[in-house]
């Protein structure tokens, strides 16, 4: 007690403000704190810059994944190549770092679309909210409520067909680099089948936090300024909400790339000449009985990428939301 | 409490009844038909048999034809790409294959998962909670195509003498539920430590501590049902799912489980099998998510009382 009153400024002394720090600030200096997550932010950048980067430069070097080498089979690790080589004598690293890039492509485009479409349906049911809110929120919970393979399948197969029609016109009609083509369009359907289920959690999470940003003052007061709802939904309440749909992106990743290698893994996924982690698990499966790296990598690769996004997002959910970390 | 389990059950035919619909119309969108694949059927033999089931109708006539069927005679209608076979017979047979299968994973994933999601908060921020929340992730990340083939060739093989895959020994079952566990028991311990860590810091657990109740007593008198609550809300959907078979998991160890259905039905477009099972789907997700509320209900007094 004592203390406290001698340390209390007094009224003719100048007042010193703190400089404050802003909520990023204040985010970036909690998540410091996070060993796993920073470990985790580590691991994304590397895995990402060796498969995009790294990838490149070897291929560019003369390294290929696709060159086989029948007298090389099942190389053990260094001795051909850093990881050793296949069942086809390919060099594994750059299979890994090729599988990679899909496997990630196809996670990152997804969730790109899925925070598109989550914000546009969340954000409109959320501020429309009463009665028609409602009945939007009930179609994705029903959608929610049917078997996963079901509807992403479903809407592969809707789409697949589609696409192919839009391949064949644009290597037809317009003579485009025709590999290029088909291999994009394999990635599409299955793109899009995965963001055509995704995107129902992220639209619930847009909704709720749109719902109640909209009761706030700052947005009466936009209303009152007589701006439009287009306005007021997509200037004021969205940049708002960017923490959650951040949070919630970060840990969309990884279960991205999980969906794209369980779809390949059954075989409804990737296709040949593509390669994901998926296939190559799926491949490495095979001959497991009498070599393992060609399963381990491959899946080391994998579950370490899971690893490292989920911790990454577990720790900016942290950083961002104190009040819902657990400390 | 009883509005709660009648609004419930409401809501559960409407979210059946669109999702049925929206599958019907989806599912006939897809290109092709589901007798074209079929090897040396003519156009004439593929007409004949679009005639037989009824597909030569316009989609409205499908459609009230399909509900007057489930609904007047219980009738599922013939799987279109297995001939001869009833979807009901279908689900009939592969389905408690899936439940015993599926039950036994939870049960596993329960008792693995909630005891180190309570440990793990008991030791919030120390080197066990981080331990445990490792292992956790690990469950999520190492995924059943890795775990599955690598059980096969080590533990089945050169460990115990287990069938590598099949389904005619009764003790075909522990390979697939041990491999099915783990994803469960990981969300189960991350459920689980977020509830403990939340009824801790509760001022009840606090005076219940300054009574001078032991540290045991707390957890397992005060602080365990509320912090299962969460838990509790996962396992209701989660138990939906996996009763209904992973198609992953019986790919691998090849259990004749319902899990091949889903993905066969819609690459097949056996219409009335993907039908049949988006319907029983929906149904079992409903009482899944009904008996969890009632769980819930009993749990919480406050929900009691509204």
């Amino acid at each position: 007690m004592n203390s406290s009153t001698t340390t209390q400024p007094r009224p003719s002394e100048k007042t010193v403000f703190e400089k404050g720090s802003s909520l990023w600030a204040d985010a970036y200096v909690r998540l410091k704190k996070n060993k796993l997550a920073m470990l985790g932010g580590i691991v994304v950048l590397s895995i990402l810059s060796s498969c995009f980067i790294l990838g490149p430069i070897l291929g560019w070097m003369g390294h290929s994944a696709n060159n086989q080498d029948l007298t090389n089979r099942f190389a053990a690790p260094l001795s051909s190549g850093l990881f050793g080589t296949d069942q086809l004598g390919r060099d594994l690293l750059m299979r890994v770092l090729e599988g990679g890039q899909i496997s990630l492509l196809v996670a990152i485009m997804a969730t790109v679309l899925t925070v598109t479409i989550g914000i546009i349906y969340g954000g409109i049911a959320g501020y429309v909210g009463g009665r028609i809110g409602n009945i939007m929120m009930r179609i994705v919970d029903g959608l929610l409520a049917m078997p996963f393979l079901i509807i992403v399948i479903l809407f592969r197969e809707l789409i697949s067909g589609q696409v192919d029609k839009i391949a064949k016109f644009l290597i037809n009609d317009w003579g485009l680099d025709t590999d290029f083509i088909l291999r994009f369009a394999n990635l599409v359907p299955l793109t899009l089948a995965i963001a055509g289920f995704g995107w129902l959690t992220m639209g619930r999470i847009v909704r709720t936090s749109a719902a109640s940003l909209t009761k706030q003052e700052f947005a009466e007061a936009a209303r009152s300024l007589g701006l439009s709802h287009a306005r007021i939904l997509f200037r004021h309440i969205l940049p708002n909400m960017l923490g959650p749909v951040i949070i919630y992106a970060t840990l969309t990743i990884p279960s991205f790339i999980l969906y794209e290698a369980t779809l390949s893994f059954i075989g409804l996924g990737i296709e040949p000449p593509n390669s994901s982690w998926g296939t190559l698990i799926k491949e490495g499966a095979n001959y497991l009985e009498t070599e393992t790296t060609v399963l381990l990598i491959p899946a080391v690769f994998f579950s370490l990428t899971l690893f490292a996004f989920n911790f990454l997002g577990d720790g900016l959910r942290d950083a961002l939301d104190p009040k819902s970390s657990k400390d | 409490m009883l509005r709660t389990i009648l609004s419930r059950l409401l809501q559960t035919i409407v979210v059946v009844f669109l999702l049925v619909t929206f599958t019907f119309f989806a599912v006939r969108a897809i290109p092709g038909n589901p007798f074209a694949d079929a090897k040396a059927t003519s156009p004439e033999e593929q007409a004949a048999l679009e005639a037989y089931y009824g597909l030569d109708k316009s989609h409205p006539v499908q459609y009230f034809n399909w509900w007057k069927n489930v609904v007047v005679h219980g009738d599922f209608g013939d799987s279109l790409a297995m001939k001869g076979r009833k979807v009901s017979t279908l689900i009939a047979e592969s389905f408690p294959v899936s439940l015993k299968l599926g039950l036994l994973s939870l049960v596993l994933g329960m008792g693995l998962g909630i005891p180190l999601g309570i440990l793990a908060a008991l030791h919030h921020n120390r080197m066990l909670d981080y331990i445990a929340m490792v292992i956790a992730m690990a469950g999520i990340c190492v995924v059943t195509f890795v775990l599955g083939p690598i059980f096969q060739i080590n533990i089945a093989k050169q460990l115990v003498s287990l069938n590598v895959a099949g389904w005619s020994s009764s003790s075909d079952i522990i390979l697939p539920a041990i491999t099915l566990c783990f994803g469960v028991a990981a969300y189960l311990a991350r459920l689980t430590r977020g509830g403990m860590l939340d009824v801790l810091s509760q001022d009840y657990v606090r005076s219940a501590r300054a009574k001078g109740v032991s540290p045991l007593k707390v957890i397992t008198v005060h602080a365990i049902r509320p912090a299962l609550m969460p838990a509790v809300t996962f396992l209701g959907p989660a138990f939906a799912a996996i009763i209904t078979g992973s198609f992953v998991v019986e790919n691998i160890f090849l259990v004749p489980g319902m899990g091949q259905h889903f993905v066969l039905g819609v690459t097949a477009k056996d219409y009335n099998l993907v039908l049949g099972l988006v319907l029983f789907y929906g149904i079992l997700m409903g009482i899944a998510n009904l008996l969890s509320d009632l769980v819930l209900i009993f749990m919480d007094p406050k929900l009691r009382n509204s």
